[in-house]
């Protein structure tokens, strides 16, 4: 690496701290000593990467392996790409600075659709050919993984193999294997066909996919002998055994989420209909509770950090929740560290708790109805009733509370005029509340209700797979009449709405239930200079719609058309646990409005259970 | 107890700007076990403030910062703790005692040093000469651009010193809350002299140490005004 180069470019770039590495806890080992290199990379910018607990865990657990070095790169800023496309610098790994091209593997984990250009950023400007099938043994296996390998196929020419499932249960086998293919002299398909071989590898060319003249999958069947029909996700069935990193990485810039995270629990009981997390995390698994309590004290004393937060999918589902809190406000309060919530269902409990470690005056609650009316919150599951807001809500502001924030999806299944006005009531009744339960003479001005809604975008593995989207133009539409319906509430003075954009909603629609033709639309897009689509500066919305022209593929087919319960998608080749026909049974239910109790409640018969872990089998020896 | 903290920032610690460094710091502390005073309230900060920020992209042996203590172990046994968790580029070079009754860092450094010379690659023939040349005018007028207005001001007055120095030049210029002259600000208006363009990665910028002010034109480092506490 040419030192002085680099100073010069990261002399000119905003931030340059985000391309230096050499942070606390960061690894850093002998090349000479290792027999693996790898590089594990976030598609975003180091602000978000570095905030990400998925990546920490790993970069420790490869690290543990003295035959491993992992390192880390995240996306050059749009600045630095240009002074590195300019100047000739190829893409580095932060801890040791070499080309990530020479790395044994590049790891990429795919957390949202909309970093898809980003994925390719990395390989361009790795050198790295952005087609699996065009690369030699000089180049790194690229390795996808996270939630968006439930749907890998709008990505699938870009990788050499997706990782399915939790990164704890499978890498070491990947390892090894990589390691004794190399030392007798085995090739790169070797690799790949050995690699197919492991539960949970996907190896995307050693499958081929055949339409029907509808645009619809005919069939897609492995043409590899060393490919499996179905790909099983992976899952770490007992939480106890699975190491935590205890020394994480400790950034130098202020970073989205600069803190110690705790993760609690992985997977969530609830059975909300448009969670995909929700599905595919599947069956919940708790952590230890003393465990949680000693890593949190070490966690502190090892990175610094002044804050502590807890990580999972609804948190108030774990069972220990109230012993964790307390212990955590108890232990670490007095040492002016912070507890940061997770949404956490209004209750006396978190009322208490919230009023211990936040400033009541300047905080808001936060409470996620999904929608607007009940008959919607019964079509999507989520178990939340308009009494239990009110109530929380009434609950909240008695304690002094007076801004609320409130979250809700427009172009649900099903939904009518009734169930888009209900979020503007919904809203008002909110407000209604402080007014009816705080006396005039303790208000603090006006009571704050911000709401806010996203599109909802249909997502693989969930009930509402076979859902249909809508235009731009109706989304928008959508939006105006609950802006409307605000402004005509009695208490509109105190209601604030914001929307999503719906130009991003339309494409991580595509995006998300794609199949593998819509891959040239990315690699379209990219070329014409799309990245970081997932940032609003950067968005354009114009470009991605000429790629989609150009490449002759249609919105619509992916959006607009409601699939028949037979159709073959483009995912169901991944075995994630739950059934296609508990989908199904939940997809008819949803349309009966018909709510499904959690899992402790009663098991539905997911398909998790087999899996041998978890809420599955609480209470069981 | 006050105790006054200088430390050296070097290689790519360059790059990281004031700010992340004052919360680098507040991490260090709490991992080194520190016992720094924390302000009240519902979000408690720690009692600690920095002589004098540093621009991105220079490199120091003579930063500082003060910190209020609520009990001091020594200096040695301080220095000895914080440098046990630094990371590459930070390094503590002393902990020093002040009376209680001293100002802030912040409130009385007057003056800085700096071993400027430009880059590989950068430089030119004679560009010492032309360097010195440029110090040696009775003004040096450069327009101060702010939001409102523009005005030309003169900061010749506010370099106190220089002269040659391996492998550049030693400059000592005005640093603090009344009159502050940034090296990189007087070599900008050096290469527009020169009718060259100027860009940060034109220089190596090393600070070299901070002073207040002590009789009638002496200095005294901010290091010197603390005591070693065995």
């Amino acid at each position: 690496m040419d030192l002085e180069k680099l100073e010069r470019i990261l002399l000119q770039v905003q931030k340059p701290g985000r391309y230096i590495g050499g942070e606390l806890n960061s690894v850093v080992k002998d090349p000479s000593q290792v027999d693996i290199r790898f590089c594990m990379c976030f598609p975003d910018v180091y602000e978000i990467g570095m905030s990400h607990l998925g990546i920490q865990i790993l970069y420790d657990m490869f690290n543990r392996r003295e035959d491993t070095w992992c390192e880390r790169v995240y996306s050059p800023w749009t600045d630095m790409d240009e002074l590195m496309r300019k100047e000739g610098l190829p893409l580095f790994t932060l801890e040791s600075r070499t080309p990530v091209k020479e790395m044994d593997f590049l790891g990429i984990t795919i957390q949202y659709e909309m970093c898809y250009t980003n994925i390719l950023q990395i390989l361009d400007l790795s050198g790295i050919p952005l087609k699996a099938r065009e690369r030699g043994g000089d180049c790194p296996i690229v390795i996808g993984g996270g939630p968006c390998t439930y749907n890998p196929e709008p990505i699938a020419e870009f990788f050499d193999l997706f990782y399915i499932g939790e990164g704890e249960t499978q890498y070491d086998a990947l390892l090894d294997l990589y390691k004794e293919v190399r030392s007798s002299g085995g090739s790169r398909n070797a690799f790949l066909e050995r690699a197919a071989e492991i539960p949970g590898i996907y190896v995307p060319a050693f499958y081929d996919v055949e339409y029907r003249e509808d645009g619809t999958i005919r069939s897609m069947t492995p043409n590899n002998p060393h490919a499996p029909e179905k790909v099983v996700k992976q899952i770490v069935t007992d939480m106890t055994e699975v190491s935590y990193p205890e020394k994480p990485l400790v950034p130098f810039l202020k970073v989205t989420q600069d803190r110690v995270v705790l993760e609690i629990q992985r997977g969530c009981t609830r059975g909300c209909r448009f969670c995909q997390a929700g599905m595919v995390y599947r069956p919940a698994r708790e952590r230890d509770i003393e465990d949680l309590k000693e890593y949190a004290a070490k966690l502190l004393e090892n990175t610094g950090h002044d804050e502590i937060s807890l990580s999972s999918l609804s948190s108030s589902d774990y069972s220990h929740l109230k012993e964790l809190v307390y212990f955590l406000i108890d232990r670490f309060r007095c040492k002016d560290v912070n507890i940061s919530l997770p949404s956490l269902r209004i209750d006396a409990f978190s009322l208490d708790v919230m009023s211990r470690v936040q400033d009541v005056k300047k905080s808001s609650l936060t409470f996620a109805p999904e929608a607007g009316s009940q008959r919607m919150r019964d079509v999507i599951n989520k178990g939340l009733t308009e009494e239990d807001i009110l109530t929380g809500a009434a609950e909240a502001f008695k304690g002094g509370w007076n801004k609320v924030k409130l979250y809700f999806m427009l172009g649900l299944p099903t939904e009518t005029e009734e169930d888009i006005r209900g979020i503007a009531s919904l809203a008002n009744e909110v407000a209604k509340v402080y007014y009816d339960t705080v006396p005039k003479e303790k208000r603090q001005g006006r009571v704050q209700v911000n709401s806010s809604t996203s599109f909802f975008i249909p997502k693989p593995f969930t009930p509402f797979q076979w859902a249909s989207m809508f235009t731009r133009e109706e989304y928008l539409e959508k939006a105006h009449m609950v802006n409307d319906a605000m402004k005509s509430q009695l208490n509109h003075k105190s209601l604030r709405y914001n929307w999503h954009d719906a130009d991003t909603s339309v494409l991580e629609g595509v995006l998300a239930r794609g199949d593998r033709r819509v891959g040239a639309v990315i690699l379209e897009a990219y070329r014409r200079g799309c990245l970081y689509d997932s940032w609003s500066e950067c968005f354009d919305s114009r470009k991605w719609m000429e790629a989609f022209q150009s490449q002759g593929v249609d919105i619509g087919f992916y959006n607009l058309r409601e699939r028949s319960l037979d159709e073959i998608f483009p995912w169901d080749f991944i075995d994630a646990g739950v059934t296609k026909e508990f989908l199904k049974r939940e997809w008819e239910r949803a349309e009966k409005e018909t709510v499904t109790p959690n899992c402790r409640a009663q098991c539905q018969g997911c398909g998790a259970r087999k899996f041998g872990g978890g809420v599955c089998f609480e209470g069981q020896s | 107890m006050k105790v006054r903290v200088k430390f050296k920032k070097t290689g790519m610690m360059k790059f990281i700007g004031h700010l992340d460094v004052m919360r680098y710091f507040q991490k260090a502390n709490r991992r080194a076990g520190i016992d720094i005073g924390y302000s009240g309230g519902f979000s408690p900060h720690q009692l600690l403030s920095f002589a004098s920020p540093l621009g991105l992209g220079l490199t120091s042996e003579g930063e500082y910062l003060d910190m209020e203590l609520n009990s001091f172990e020594g200096s040695e046994a301080m220095r000895a703790r914080l440098n046990g968790c630094m990371t590459e580029g930070m390094e503590i070079v002393s902990c020093r005692l002040l009376p209680d009754e001293a100002k802030t860092a912040m409130s009385i450094v007057a003056a800085a040093d700096y071993l400027v010379f430009p880059r590989k690659g950068e430089e030119w023939d004679g560009w010492q000469e032309d360097l010195e040349g440029f110090l040696d005018q009775g003004s040096i007028l450069i327009v101060k651009k702010t939001k409102k207005s523009e005005k030309e001001t003169d900061i010749r007055p506010l370099v106190y010193q220089w002269e040659r120095r391996d492998p550049g030049t030693f400059l000592k210029l005005a640093c603090g809350s009344a009159e502050n002259l940034k090296p990189e600000l007087l070599l900008e208006a050096f290469y527009e002299k020169m009718g060259r363009e100027w860009s940060p990665y034109r220089f190596h910028i090393h600070r070299l140490e901070l002073y207040a002010a002590e009789g009638e034109s002496g200095w005294i480092s901010l290091e010197e005004m603390g005591k070693e506490q065995p």
